[in-house]
């Protein structure tokens, strides 16, 4: 099988934020909230990224933030997959109330924008890891919704699925059996995106404060930690920014190819 | 005369990307001849695969979606085209040569007015004002038959019916009076007695402006009516080139003897039993609209034995199908199976009734999921219903695929590895599986070529004789009625107009509708169309 330059390149940085995610504990050379070194210093052989704002190794606060930041944006997008496929192919298989009523209600969930529920819903709860989660988990769902009953719709008219009916199966041979491989490879390349969505979501939050709490970093925090530096001309800030763009650009890389792979496939095999 | 077009050695060729694998070279067509001299008709006939659009669009110097004229001649007016560059194909196409497609429907553009796309090319061109091409598209519009011909041109392709439509692509392809038209299955996606006045339209349209036409089809019958000369194709090679009456009456070649020959399956009528299954005044409508499709329609059909249900598109012999499956349940009327009545609404049926009738599709390719192997879709009925596993339900599938008469081997391929008459025989063995009473057979045979269908009716009739199943078998195609019928009833509008053993459905005295349903069939001889038009009962049914 040919893998595209970029598709490679995309895999191989995705693989090095995950390995460096897993394995922060022994990679990171520093503690997560030791302060190691003066205040802002420029990268160096003794601290490759320099430091932040209160004399923190950015390298290794990177490597601890992003296992929370991969971590909680993985968690949350296998959550909203999984609501929002599940209920998508119901509403399109069944069709009728059951589509209306899930219609709607999404409906009703997108037209607030989600930034806004998040922030009024967060206010609200314990700000931790597991409601933090379930809120991004809920909220991203409906995006799923839209599309896995778009793309169930159209695989539930095909003779195939009538002939499932036909034959009298129950409703969940046919969402898993019927419908859901069919609707597979669409949906891998949706996780790509929605996962990164998450990312950056999740950045968003902790920039806003209401996301992931200190002592443990993410991405975005960071940024906001750091912000101040900018004014000075300390590029502190633009690390993680930077860590949050690169791993955006080559998850979508491998998303892309994944969507390329699906539509030259069309009716043929899952090869 | 010098030829209009000449096409010598021709070579055509395309790259393959199966996923996976590396880039392979087809020869889609080889080594083919062909000459079209002004004013005659030439048609080329050939399964699906056997190159004849890819010839036909060869004559515009044009290959569709990375098809390559590697090789050989293709003389217009006496020079090379398939030399001339970008801007002289331009200048050629459209004006010289131009192409009828298949599917006028998906040709025409939704947003515009007929009369707008019909004279555009000439225009284009700069061949006339628009005052001389309206003019001609209207004496086009009536040669062809068309109704209201002054203002047919100011419908959008919406309003006008699927014939007409096919016929004022025709109008747009003589508009701008061409050397060469080529005619790429005008009249496949229509019914019979619709493809008939098509055909009329055309052949009169061709002979009255002496344009020179290449006609491709795969139904031998129709290209009898309309060509002068007959190129067979098979495989991307030529295997029969002569004049009409030569290769219909006395063909040289094996292949062409088989197309000649094909649908005489004889078939011995059996005499009336008791009835398996019953739908008795069954009248039923779809949601959300006010018209009954089916009216009063009661029809049965003994054990072992094939009922036909005949009629056009939108005469309700699938909508039927439906309403005995429980899909659409009906308004009034009663189904009665095998001594019982079955609940109308599937949803409420036992699993023992739904196993005792099966369903076949018209479209194989969508009626297996794409994603399961043959085993599985075969060993799914199995587990279901009777709850094999393992070895059992292997052993089983085996049998089924042998008597499908496909072998071993072929339990792990995906449907995408199977051709269109596998596809077809694994949706009779997922029916068979189940070991049905009743199996409805939706228009099972239209999407094959004919020497593929031919061996399908001739299983499905293997089948019946062992397993003692009852066909339900909805058509369009007499042809393959009288091959397989024992009892038939031709729907119009949603009514039968005609019904009992095939004997007395097919002799006279006729009603109208079913004298213009069997006249309207092709047959295999020339001058055959004249002859219909002069002497049918009903002008057309309205199509």
């Amino acid at each position: 099988m040919r893998i595209p330059l970029s598709a490679l390149m995309g895999m191989v940085l995705t693989g090095a934020f995950v390995l460096a995610a897993v394995f922060a504990p022994w990679i990171a050379p520093y503690p997560i909230d030791a302060a190691v070194g003066k205040v802002w210093e420029g990268p160096s052989s003794q601290y490759w990224l320099g430091t932040d704002t209160i004399g923190r190794d950015i390298l290794s606060r990177l490597i601890y933030g992003g296992s929370v930041t991969i971590f909680v944006a993985l968690v949350s997008s296998l959550l909203s997959f999984g609501m929002g496929a599940f209920f998508g192919f119901l509403a399109a298989t069944r069709g009728g109330w059951m589509d209306t009523g899930l219609s709607r209600l999404v409906d009703l969930m997108m037209a607030v924008p989600s930034l806004i529920v998040a922030l009024v819903v967060l206010s609200v709860l314990p700000l931790n890891l597991t409601v933090l989660i379930l809120v991004m988990g809920v909220l991203d769902s409906t995006r799923v919704f839209r599309l896995s009953r778009a793309v169930a719709a159209d695989i539930a008219v095909m003779d195939y699925v009538e002939a499932a009916k036909l034959r009298g199966e129950r409703q969940g041979w046919i969402i898993f059996r019927e419908i859901l491989p069919n609707a597979m490879s669409p949906l891998v390349a949706e996780f790509g995106m929605r996962f990164i969505f998450a990312v950056l979501f999740i950045s968003t939050l902790s920039f806003l404060g209401l996301g992931i709490q200190p002592p443990l970093s993410d991405w975005g925090g960071m940024v906001r930690e750091n912000k101040d530096g900018l004014v000075y001309g300390k590029a502190a800030a633009l690390m993680p920014a930077l860590a949050i763009a690169v791993l955006a650009i080559s998850v979508n890389l491998v998303a892309d190819w994944i969507l390329q792979r699906t539509s030259s496939l069309k009716g043929g095999r899952g090869g | 005369m010098a030829d209009l077009l000449t096409i010598k050695n021709l070579r055509i060729e395309a790259t393959a990307y199966p996923p996976g694998e590396a880039p392979r070279q087809l020869v889609l067509v080889d080594d083919v001849f062909v000459s079209v001299q002004k004013g005659r008709v030439l048609g080329l006939i050939g399964e699906s695969g056997a190159g004849k659009s890819t010839i036909g669009l060869a004559a515009l110097s044009y290959g569709r979606g990375g098809v390559r004229l590697t090789g050989g001649q293709v003389l217009l007016n006496g020079r090379d085209i398939r030399t001339t560059g970008a801007a002289g194909l331009r200048a050629l196409r459209g004006r010289e040569v131009t192409y009828v497609a298949q599917s006028a429907a998906a040709a025409f553009n939704p947003a515009k007015r007929l009369m707008a796309q019909v004279i555009e090319t000439s225009l284009l061109h700069k061949l006339m004002t628009r005052e001389q091409a309206e003019a001609r598209a209207v004496e086009l519009f009536t040669k062809l038959g068309l109704p209201d011909p002054e203002t047919f041109g100011r419908r959008y392709p919406h309003q006008v019916s699927g014939g007409q439509l096919q016929r004022a692509m025709t109008a747009m392809a003589l508009c701008p009076k061409p050397d060469l038209v080529i005619f790429d299955e005008p009249t496949t996606a229509l019914d019979v007695t619709t493809q008939i006045d098509v055909l009329a339209a055309i052949k009169e349209a061709i002979r009255d402006t002496g344009v020179a036409a290449i006609y491709i089809t795969h139904d031998l019958a129709v290209v009898a009516q309309v060509a002068d000369d007959i190129l067979v194709l098979r495989h991307g090679k030529a295997v029969e080139y002569g004049a009409t009456d030569q290769i219909i009456s006395a063909p040289s070649q094996d292949y062409t003897q088989a197309l000649v020959s094909v649908r005489r399956i004889d078939h011995a009528e059996k005499t009336a039993a008791t009835p398996i299954l019953r739908a008795q005044a069954i009248t039923a409508r779809y949601r959300g609209t006010s018209f009954d499709v089916l009216q009063d329609v009661t029809v049965d059909v003994a054990a072992g034995q094939t009922l036909a249900i005949v009629g056009e598109s939108g005469s309700g012999k699938s909508t039927l199908a439906r309403v005995i499956t429980g899909l659409l349940p009906a308004r009034s009327g009663q189904i009665t199976f095998d001594g019982r009545t079955l609940s109308p609404d599937l949803a409420a049926r036992s699993k023992d009734d739904l196993r005792q009738v099966q369903m076949i599709y018209q479209m194989a390719d969508t009626a297996m999921n794409p994603r399961q192997t043959v085993g599985t879709i075969i060993g799914r009925p199995l587990e279901f219903y009777f709850g094999l596993k393992g070895d059992a339900k292997r052993a089983r599938v085996q049998d089924l695929l042998d008597q499908i008469e496909m072998g071993a081997g072929y339990e792990n391929r995906y449907p995408a590895e199977l051709s269109g008459g596998q596809k077809q025989r694994v949706c009779i063995a997922r029916a068979l599986a189940a070991k049905p009473k009743l199996i409805l057979c939706d228009e099972v045979t239209s999407a094959l070529d004919p020497l593929v269908a031919d061996g399908i009716l001739k299983l499905l009739l293997t089948l019946q004789a062992q397993e003692g199943v009852a066909y339900v078998f909805i058509t369009h195609d007499l042809a393959t009625v009288k091959a397989i019928a024992d009892k038939i009833a031709v729907m119009y509008r949603g009514k039968v107009v005609r019904y009992g053993q095939k004997s007395d459905v097919l002799s006279p005295p006729f009603d109208d509708y079913t004298d213009l349903l069997l006249s309207s069939v092709p047959e295999m001889k020339t001058g055959w169309l004249e002859g219909v038009i002069k002497t049918r009962k009903m002008a057309s049914a309205g199509n």
